[in-house]
């Protein structure tokens, strides 16, 4: 009982912030799945008088990975019930052409108007649709789910310094005394400290344990992934070879830190 | 040996003013004198907790004046020390804080539980030796914190008022302990104390300080 009393301060502080790390990692991939969906359905279009290269279009910019032009044969099909095949062919030869741009990333509005300003010199160009006031709505809207992660991010790190602190008082506390009469009968530093080093990584693994142990469960019952995907968000919630060396990391450094700290700070009683 | 020494916590409040007295290998040794005049100070400076000011100090034949840290460690080893407030680890049993100096000076654990259970005998608290120090009573972790001292066989026992707050068994038991250290382990003895007993069975030395000074008295 008493041994379980000692080890669970330091293990539910821990665990707090292992576990609000894992949270904040699930936004952000949330944020950052999101953001790529929005990126894999947004696309430029411009209108060129004569046949252009798709490659002479992605190297007008390099924020455009890729070109490609829209067919506008479907039109035509379509058209050819109601109008003469002569209206047709002369249709076919002034019909200007239509391509896409595909771009490596969700484009800023700032970025968009230099990208804008690109393709505007290029005397073959047209006309350009960037469907900027749609794109803004929903930029603004991923600002404001990042800004809600950095947020929780800040808050993270207040609380996690908080905690830390709160136990680094309790530890100096239940420890200060042990190692000042450990030292008392000459036992070198190393001795001294082995009970508190030995204390916060058996800490750390049973947090971690309880972490992963929590995150895997959550993802074998598919809680959150299945609320994302309806949305149309496919986010891994925990990746469990790398989310849980993290945890174990996270959680082994940070002791291992309080514990150092502790050691720096023993001062021998006099 | 001090030759000189003068004590203080802060360079402004000195408590011991050049000190000079001798302890020889052997000898049991009192230091008395009224509340707050020095000798828990003066105690503390023998295993190196306060050094000196000025002046030199030799213990066990180590000058602990400028002593490293690596030194005093091994100068610790092999001096038992048992204080008023037992200073006992809480969170380890009776067992364990008797075998604290055994531990520390690497001793196996075959032979270092032969001398935990022979000394836990000797202070009569053989059947407690699973308990923590916060279920025995004061005069119980006083025993405790005896034997602890013991248990390595040091060349010196230091004893800050090792009977102040018991009843006269465990303080009878506690001078049995100390004069059979002195005669039996040949361990040198200095104890802190505001009372001698008159039933001791070893010859003394005794230091009184007053003023700051250390006088013998003959």
């Amino acid at each position: 009982m008493r041994s379980v009393k000692n080890h669970l301060s330091l293990i539910i502080a821990l665990f707090t912030i292992v576990f609000t790390m894992q949270v904040y990692i699930v936004i952000e991939r949330t944020v950052s799945a999101y953001e790529k969906d929005l990126n894999k359905n947004y696309s430029i279009v411009v209108v060129t008088k004569k046949s252009v290269k798709p490659e002479a279009l992605v190297a007008i910019s390099p924020t455009i990975l890729a070109a490609e032009e829209l067919s506008t044969k479907k039109v035509l099909e379509h058209l050819q019930s109601q109008m003469k095949q002569r209206h047709i062919d002369l249709l076919k030869l002034a019909l200007p052409h239509f391509y896409s741009l595909h771009l490596n990333h969700y484009p800023t509005p700032d970025e968009i108007v230099s990208l804008r300003k690109k393709l505007q010199q290029n005397q073959n160009i047209t006309r350009i649709e960037d469907f900027s006031k749609s794109h803004d709505t929903i930029y603004k809207l991923l600002l404001l789910y990042k800004s809600i992660s950095i947020l929780f991010a800040i808050g993270i790190f207040a609380v996690t310094s908080l905690l830390i602190l709160k136990e680094m008082r309790i530890w100096q506390f239940q420890h200060n005394e042990r190692m000042s009469i450990m030292a008392m009968f000459g036992a070198p530093v190393w001795m001294r400290s082995a009970v508190l080093f030995r204390l916060s990584i058996v800490d750390a693994i049973i947090a971690s344990i309880l972490a992963v142990g929590t995150f895997a469960y959550a993802d074998f019952i598919h809680i959150g992934s299945e609320q994302l995907h309806e949305i149309g968000i496919d986010v891994l919630v925990f990746d469990t070879l790398n989310d849980s060396l993290l945890i174990f990391g996270v959680a082994l450094s940070l002791s291992i830190i309080l514990a150092i700290l502790i050691v720096i700070g023993h001062k021998e009683e006099v | 040996m001090a030759e000189d020494i003068s004590l203080a916590y802060n360079s402004e409040e000195t408590i011991i003013s050049k000190a000079n007295f001798s302890v020889s290998s052997g000898d049991f040794v009192f230091i008395t004198g009224a509340s707050g005049s020095g000798k828990s100070t003066l105690l503390r400076s023998f295993y190196g907790a306060l050094r000196p000011e000025n002046g030199s100090l030799v213990v066990g034949g180590v000058e602990v004046n400028n002593i490293t840290n690596a030194r005093l460690n091994f100068l610790r080893r092999h001096i038992g020390i048992v204080f008023q407030d037992y200073k006992l680890i809480k969170d380890w049993n009776i067992e364990k804080n008797v075998a604290l100096p055994l531990l520390i000076n690497g001793y196996a654990k075959d032979i270092s539980d032969i001398q935990v259970d022979k000394l836990l005998n000797h202070v009569k608290l053989s059947h407690k030796k699973e308990k923590y120090p916060q279920e025995l009573s004061g005069g119980e972790q006083q025993r405790v914190a005896m034997a602890r001292a013991l248990a390595h066989n040091p060349i010196l026992i230091l004893a800050d008022e090792p009977t102040g707050n018991l009843d006269d068994y465990s303080s009878r038991l506690i001078w049995n302990l100390l004069e059979g250290a002195n005669t039996q382990l040949k361990a040198t003895v200095v104890i802190v104390t505001h009372h001698i007993p008159e039933d001791l069975g070893v010859s003394y030395k005794h230091f009184n300080i007053e003023g700051g000074t250390v006088y013998e008295i003959s």
